[in-house]
């Protein structure tokens, strides 16, 4: 088999779970990844091991300690052998990966959904259309997460490789998110309200059962522009977020298609509109026709029985 | 090294190397380029015929981030003087984007484009694109962060690359004190980070908000005249094997009354597995 290079995904100071779908992506395609771990602390690259994949690669570097696409690009190209490139479909992954991929003159296929050998499939069109593509030798992969069955863990066969790049950019101030609550980009459960959620002020009971299930708070395009209280950073849609969580509840949203185009392809769609004919029910795995008033409150201390 | 800034100190003490100011000197004016991309208008219906998209109905627009793209281009030449050259790649029918976007306010207006290149993916994109910027000298590329037809967004931070330059992508918020002041996110929130040199910034919708072009405007880009440059291109390693419509999904179950929301949380924990 043909060696692949795995750039790991690391959140909060750890390899991230996704990692370990990488490993199955990278099986489809018929090679035995190599998972690269950038990082400031070799420590995290212990985790990084799984069953079918080949060694791990801490790659420990200042420039790590930021995110700064030319560095880390330089860093992990330096110290990643050849080979098919794989990484998250996440923005920073994405991002990363287009630039190590210009280093080595590959071509870059991002949000892969399908393998079937060299074959690639990608939503094209916000998810209106599918588009499958072949490769001719090694590639920069991105693949979407919730998608392949996550590889078991295994004691990782760990070297680590000292190496930094020039920091291009310096960071001059974190502004911290003012709510402790996860950003729609980051979330495995997210919770969106609509127009017919009738105020931004109704969004408190979104919240409530974010609250319950460790969930993101999302909104409709229509919320967003109508609403000052309701942050883009919130917009789930084609000119918002594309999300692809576990679970997407859609509360008050019609489903028009420049919602859809950002959330379709979540594993689960649960709607909630009063109007049976809304569009989003199409989408969703299970719907529930009634007011948000009369569903939400029955939900949450649903939720709040069972999460207890 | 006296014109440099106290932030531009702080970068160099941070990154531990030398950083070339933008241009020559407090008076430099950046030659500015900005990328924008033809794509059908979002809400266009797609078609698909036989195992193509078929795109011969659409409304064609610029890609909508790289709207955003071209306002914070002029408001960094507004900030810092200079002139902004809006570039595409496609064919001749692409000139359109152009024009729009020198009716907003660009100053020139080019295309790269060889009838002799065959597909081309996503290397051979970047590749023309950044011998393009190279010719026409610029020193800031600004874009969209992603384009609303690929949604890849590895085109900014692939030309990055291939310049050498710096990048910061999915960017919602701009700044100008000689460099640029980028707001991007970062985890937890967001970061606001200091680049000096060159570099290409793609730009989120964020809190930018974009000017519409006036009627000088729209008269002075129908007389515009598009450069057209070639570039050289390297052969495709990914080609297009088909397109589709995306998979149906299977019917899902209704329920009437919002009591039944205690019926779908415990679905939700033991047919989806979900929570």
């Amino acid at each position: 088999m043909s060696e692949s290079i795995i750039i790991a995904e690391t959140s909060k100071g750890a390899v991230a779970p996704v990692t370990a779908e990488l490993v199955s992506a990278a099986i489809a395609m018929g090679t035995t990844p190599t998972i690269i771990v950038p990082c400031t602390d070799s420590s995290i690259a212990d985790n990084a091991g799984f069953e079918g994949a080949g060694r791990t690669i801490a790659v420990k570097g200042g420039c790590f300690e930021n995110y700064d696409a030319s560095s880390w690009a330089a860093a992990i190209d330096a110290a990643a052998p050849a080979g098919t490139l794989l990484a998250a479909a996440t923005p920073q992954s994405k991002d990363l990966l287009a630039r190590v991929a210009a280093r080595r003159g590959l071509a870059v296929v991002q949000d892969v959904v399908a393998i079937n050998g060299s074959n690639l499939t990608s939503p094209i069109y916000s998810g209106k259309a599918m588009q499958t593509v072949a490769l001719s030798g090694d590639a920069a992969v991105s693949v979407r997460a919730n998608i392949f069955p996550a590889a078991n863990a295994s004691g990782a066969d760990v070297s680590v490789v000292d190496q930094s790049g020039d920091v291009a950019t310096a960071v001059q101030e974190i502004i911290a998110r003012a709510s402790a609550r996860l950003d729609v980009a980051e979330a495995n459960i997210i919770i969106s309200g609509g127009r017919g959620m009738g105020s931004p002020d109704n969004f408190s009971h979104l919240e409530r059962i974010a609250d319950v299930l460790g969930a993101a708070v999302g909104a409709s395009r229509a919320a967003v522009d109508t609403w000052d209280d309701i942050p883009h950073s919130m917009q789930v849609g084609q000119t918002g977020k594309t999300v692809n969580p576990n679970l997407y509840i859609a509360v008050g949203i019609s489903g028009a298609i420049q919602h859809l185009a950002g959330m379709r392809s979540s594993k689960y769609i649960v709607a909630i509109n009063k109007d049976a004919d809304a569009p989003i029910f199409a989408h969703a795995d299970y719907g529930i026709v009634a007011t948000w008033e009369e569903t939400l409150p029955v939900l949450e201390s649903a939720l709040s029985a069972m999460m207890a | 090294m006296n014109s440099l800034s106290e932030r531009e100190k702080v970068l160099q003490r941070t990154s531990g190397r030398q950083i070339q100011p933008l241009g020559v000197g407090v008076n430099h004016m950046p030659n500015i380029v900005v990328l924008v991309k033809r794509v059908p208008d979002t809400n266009a219906r797609i078609v698909v015929n036989g195992d193509r998209v078929d795109l011969s109905a659409v409304k064609w627009v610029i890609s909508p981030y790289d709207e955003f793209a071209i306002e914070t281009a002029l408001q960094h030449k507004e900030a810092a003087g200079g002139s902004v050259t809006a570039l595409t790649l496609g064919p001749a029918a692409a000139d359109k984007v152009l024009k729009d976007a020198k009716a907003i306010g660009v100053d020139e207006i080019t295309r790269v484009w060889d009838d002799s290149w065959g597909e081309l993916d996503s290397n051979g994109i970047q590749s023309a694109l950044a011998d393009a910027i190279g010719q026409i000298g610029g020193e800031v590329v600004y874009c969209g962060k992603t384009a609303a037809d690929t949604g890849a967004g590895s085109t900014g931070p692939g030309i990055a690359e291939r310049l050498g330059w710096a990048s910061v992508s999915n960017v919602s918020d701009v700044a100008f004190d000689g460099g640029i002041i980028a707001t991007a996110p970062a985890e937890g929130g967001a970061a606001k980070v200091a680049v000096s040199g060159n570099a290409v910034i793609t730009c989120d919708k964020g809190s930018i908000k974009v000017r519409k072009p006036n009627v000088k405007g729209i008269m002075m880009a129908k007389r515009a005249q598009v450069n057209v440059i070639s570039a050289a291109v390297p052969a495709a390693s990914v080609t297009v094997v088909s397109q589709s419509p995306p998979p149906a999904k299977p019917a899902g179950k209704k329920y009437e009354g919002g009591d039944s929301a205690a019926e779908v949380a415990s679905l939700l924990r033991d047919e989806a597995n979900v929570i």
